[in-house]
C-alpha cells in the first residue's frame, strides 16, 4: 500500500525525560490510522513533530515522497486535543481568519465555510461571537476550521472528547466521508472503541517506544490466543471427560439448558480437531473463536498481560466475541 | 498577503474595534485640550471679581492698592464696623482693617471675610504692604528715593544656546525641560499601556488554547511578530489621533470663541501665569514684564529653538524602539505563565528598568549632558525615555546615532530572546515556571 506518511527514527528528549524513542511508522494513503497509547506515551509530541511545532532530536518525517518542510504545512489538518478559539471574536469572522492562515483567500474561505455551516446547522452563528456558542457548536467550528483547507493528511488528537454520542457519530461518518474522498487521516485517542470502528491501521506507542503497529484486523488475528467460546446441548458425559489433553477448559457455565464453555487448543492442534472431539459426545449449537478487541491488545502490550489475567475472575468482560 | 501580515491585521482591527479602545482615543484628546483650554477660559470668564473693601485708620496706604486681575479694591472712610456690614449686607467679599499702628506692629493687620478668605487677595495685600513697609523704612532711614531707584538693577541674563550648525539661539531650558518631560512621560506611558496588552494577549491566546491551532499554521515566531507589531500599530495609530484631534479642538476652540484668545502680551502673563504662579509671583511677574520679553515671548522664542524635525523623528523612533524592546519581553512573560497571578514575579526586572528611567528623568532634566543622562540615553532599557527627556535642550548628532544603533541592537536582541522563551513556553502547560527554567528553554535549540 502507497505510502503517504513516514516516520523514520523520531527521537524527542526533553530535560528530564525522553518523549519518544526511536519510534518509526509508515501511514497509508488514504487510510484512517490510529496513533494509540496511554496518556504520556509521547503521542502528543509526536503529533506535534509532524505539524512541526516542534523539531525532532534525530529521526525525519517524509511526507508524499519528500522530507517534510514548511510548505506542507498546508496539506495538513490539525485538531489538537486542547483547543480553542478567541472568545470574543465573531464566529464567521474567526473561521475565516484561521483559514486564510492555512493560506486560503478570504474569498475561497468565506463560501467553503458556508458549505459546512449549513451541513452543521450553524449558519445562524455566523455573527454571534464564539463565547455565545456551546461547547458542542465550537467543538464544530473547530473541526470545519480543520479539514476546510482540504488537506491531504488531517491529525484528530482526542477528537470525540467534549462531544455528545449524537455529535459524535456526525463526526465519524464525516471522517469516514473525508477518508472515502481521498484524505488520510492519523486519529490519535486512548479509546479503543472508536479504534475498532474506524481505524484500518494502528500504531501503539508506550514510554516513547513504539510497541505495534499494523493492520487493525491483522493484529487482532496476530493476537488470537486460540480460544474458542462452544454452546452444547444433550452431553453424553461431563466436557471434563470429553476433553483431552490436546485442551484446556478455561470455563463452563449453564445458560438457559445449554452449556457455554471456553476451550483453548493447545500449540500445533488444529480447531477441527476440537469439533471432531466434541460432535460425538455432544449437539453443538455454536463455535467461535474469541478474538482480543483492541482494548485488550493495548493492555497486555502495555502492562504485559490480558486483564483477566491480572483480575483472574472476569473473563467473560475481557473478551470480545469477534464474528 | 503574507501569513504574518494576516496577524498583524488581525491584532489591530481586533484592538481598534474595541469599545475601551473608541473611549481611550475619544477622552484622550479632550483630556489633553482641555488641558489647553480650561485654564484660559477660566482666567477669562471668571467675570466675579473679588472685592475687598479698605479701612486705612492710618490714611497712608489708600492709593496704594491698585487693581488686580480679579481683584477689586474700594476705599472706605468709614469705619470698620461698618465696612463689615456693608460685607454682610453683600457689597464685599473682604473687608481690610489698617489700623493706625499698622507700620510698627504689622501683626494688628486684619483681613475679615464670611467666607474663607481667597488666598490669592491675602498674598497680593500682603506683597503689597509689604513693599510699603520696606520702602517707608528705608525713607526713614534717609535713603533718598531716587537713590532707590537708582540702586534697583533687574539682572536678565539672556542664555544662548550655540548649535551645532554654529546658530545662535535663546535658550530656554524651562521649554526643553516641560517639552522633554512630556515627552518622555508619554513614551513610559506608551510602552507600559501596549506593553501590556501584548503580554495579555499572548496569555489569552495560550489559555484558550487556541495556539496551537495557529501555530499548526504559521511558526511561533510568525505569531508573536504579528502580535506585537499589530499592537504596537494600535499605539501609533492612538498617539496619532491624539495629535490631530488635540490640535483640532483646541484649533477649534480658537476660532470658535477668538476673543478668548486674543491676548495683549501683558495678558498672556498672567493667563499662563494663573495655572502656577501664586499672586506674588505675579506681582514680580509685573514688575519686571517690561524689561523682560513675556512668557509668551518666551515659549515662542523657546519652541522655535527646538529643532523639531529631529524631536518628531527621534520621538517616533524612540517610541518604536522601546516598545519594540519591551514589548518582546511582556511577550515572553505572557507565554511562560499559565495565569495572570503568575506574571507578578517576571514583570519586576521588566518594569524596573522602564520605571528607573522615568524617574531618573527628573535628575537627566537638571543635568541634560551630565554622565548620568548620556550613560542612561545609551543603555537601550533606557534610552527611549532618557533620550526623548534630553533631546530638547539639545543633543551631538554622534550621540543621537550611537543611542539609536543601541536601541536597535537592543530590540533584536530582546526579540530573539523572547522568541526562543515564546516558542517553548506557549505550549507548556501546568509548569510552575522559574528563571531557570527560562534560562534552559533559551539555551534550548
Amino acid at each position: 500500500m502507497e505510502t503517504l506518511l513516514r516516520a523514520e527514527h523520531i527521537t524527542k528528549e526533553y530535560t528530564h525525560h525522553k518523549a519518544l524513542d526511536d519510534v518509526s511508522m509508515h501511514v497509508p494513503r488514504q487510510s484512517i490510522f490510529g496513533l494509540l497509547g496511554p496518556n504520556g506515551a509521547g503521542k502528543t509530541t509526536l503529533i506535534r513533530i509532524v505539524n512541526q511545532i516542534i523539531a525532532p532530536d534525530r529521526g525525519q518525517i517524509i511526507f508524499h515522497g519528500e522530507p517534510l518542510g514548511p510548505e506542507h504545512v498546508q496539506q495538513i489538518g490539525y485538531l489538537p486535543e486542547e483547543r480553542g478559539l478567541y472568545k470574543k471574536m465573531k464566529v464567521g469572522e474567526q473561521a475565516i481568519y484561521l483559514a486564510r492562515l492555512k493560506g486560503i483567500s478570504a474569498s475561497d474561505a468565506r463560501s467553503q465555510l458556508r458549505e459546512w455551516f449549513d451541513k452543521f446547522d450553524l449558519m445562524p452563528w455566523w455573527n454571534k461571537k464564539v463565547e455565545e456558542l456551546s461547547k458542542g457548536m465550537q467543538q464544530k467550528v473547530q473541526f470545519i476550521i480543520t479539514v476546510l483547507h482540504k488537506p491531504s493528511l488531517l491529525i484528530f488528537d482526542e477528537p470525540f472528547s467534549g462531544f455528545d454520542p449524537i455529535n459524535v457519530n456526525l463526526l465519524k461518518e464525516e471522517i469516514l466521508h473525508l477518508r472515502d474522498e481521498g484524505a488520510t487521516i492519523i486519529f490519535s485517542t486512548h479509546n479503543m472503541g472508536s479504534v475498532e470502528e474506524i481505524c484500518d491501521h494502528i500504531v501503539l506507542i508506550d514510554n516513547a517506544k513504539k510497541l505495534l503497529e499494523g493492520n487493525v484486523g491483522q493484529i487482532r488475528k496476530d493476537h488470537a490466543r486460540q480460544i474458542y467460546q462452544v454452546e452444547l446441548d444433550h452431553l453424553k458425559k461431563p466436557l471434563e471427560e470429553i476433553l483431552d489433553g490436546r485442551f484446556e477448559l478455561i470455563r463452563a457455565w449453564d445458560h438457559d439448558g445449554s452449556l457455554k464453555a471456553r476451550i483453548r487448543i493447545k500449540k500445533g492442534i488444529q480447531v477441527n480437531e476440537l469439533i471432531g472431539q466434541l460432535i460425538p459426545s455432544a449437539g453443538l449449537l455454536s463455535f467461535h473463536e474469541l478474538t482480543p478487541g483492541m482494548n485488550d491488545i493495548f493492555i497486555k502490550q502495555v502492562t504485559g498481560s490480558y486483564p483477566q489475567e491480572k483480575s483472574g475472575n472476569k473473563p467473560a468482560q475481557a473478551f470480545q466475541a469477534a464474528g | 498577503m503574507s501569513k504574518t501580515a494576516t496577524i498583524i491585521k488581525r491584532e489591530f482591527l481586533s484592538r481598534i474595534r474595541k469599545r475601551s479602545f473608541v473611549v481611550m482615543t475619544i477622552l484622550g484628546p479632550i483630556l489633553l485640550a482641555a488641558i489647553i483650554i480650561v485654564p484660559v477660559v477660566i482666567s477669562q470668564l471668571s467675570d466675579s471679581d473679588y472685592q475687598v473693601a479698605i479701612v486705612d485708620d492710618s490714611d497712608l496706604f489708600y492709593d496704594r492698592f491698585a487693581d488686580a486681575e480679579n481683584i477689586r479694591f474700594t476705599q472706605l472712610a468709614t469705619n470698620i464696623d461698618n465696612a463689615i456690614e456693608l460685607m454682610a449686607a453683600g457689597r464685599f467679599d473682604a473687608v481690610l482693617h489698617i489700623p493706625e499702628i499698622a507700620f510698627q506692629a504689622p501683626s494688628s493687620l486684619r483681613l475679615f471675610s464670611e467666607k474663607s478668605v481667597s488666598l490669592n487677595a491675602k498674598l497680593l495685600i500682603e506683597n503689597i504692604l509689604k513693599l510699603e513697609f520696606e520702602s517707608m523704612k528705608l525713607g526713614a532711614a534717609g535713603i533718598d528715593q531716587e537713590i532707590l531707584a537708582a540702586i534697583e538693577t533687574p539682572v536678565n541674563i539672556q542664555a544662548i544656546r550655540i548649535r551645532q550648525d554654529g546658530e545662535f539661539i535663546s535658550d530656554h531650558p524651562e521649554v526643553s525641560m516641560a517639552l522633554g518631560f512630556m515627552s518622555g512621560l508619554l513614551i513610559y506611558l506608551f510602552i507600559f499601556l501596549f506593553g501590556s496588552q501584548v503580554l495579555r494577549g499572548v496569555l489569552e491566546e495560550k489559555t484558550n488554547r487556541i495556539v496551537e491551532i495557529i501555530i499548526s499554521s504559521v511558526r511561533p515566531f510568525q505569531l508573536m511578530a504579528g502580535k506585537i507589531l499589530g499592537v504596537g500599530l494600535v499605539g501609533l495609530t492612538q498617539f496619532l489621533i491624539w495629535v490631530v484631534l488635540t490640535f483640532a479642538i483646541v484649533a477649534g476652540f480658537q476660532l470658535g470663541m477668538p476673543e478668548l484668545f486674543r491676548f495683549t502680551p501683558d495678558e498672556q502673563v498672567f493667563i499662563t501665569g494663573s495655572q502656577a504662579l501664586n499672586a506674588e509671583e505675579l506681582l514680580r511677574q509685573r514688575e519686571t514684564v517690561q524689561q523682560y520679553d513675556t512668557l509668551a515671548g518666551q515659549v515662542v522664542s523657546g519652541l522655535s529653538a527646538v529643532n523639531f524635525p529631529v524631536m518628531i523623528l527621534s520621538f517616533i523612533f524612540f517610541f518604536l524602539g522601546g516598545y519594540l524592546l519591551y514589548a518582546a519581553l511582556f511577550a515572553a512573560i505572557g507565554s511562560a505563565v499559565d495565569n495572570e497571578a503568575d506574571t507578578q514575579q517576571f514583570m519586576l526586572p521588566v518594569t524596573v528598568p522602564l520605571l528607573f528611567a522615568f524617574i531618573m528623568a527628573q535628575m537627566v532634566m537638571s543635568n541634560p549632558s551630565g554622565p548620568v543622562a548620556l550613560w542612561l540615553s545609551m543603555i537601550p532599557l533606557t534610552s527611549p525615555v532618557i533620550m526623548m527627556v534630553r533631546i530638547p535642550f539639545g543633543v551631538p548628532y554622534t550621540e543621537l546615532a550611537l543611542s539609536a544603533g543601541l536601541l536597535i541592537g537592543g530590540f533584536v536582541f530582546t526579540t530573539w530572546l523572547a522568541s526562543r522563551i515564546y516558542r517553548v513556553g506557549i505550549l507548556m502547560y501546568g509548569k510552575r515556571v522559574s528563571y531557570s527554567i527560562l534560562w534552559k528553554w533559551i539555551r534550548q535549540s
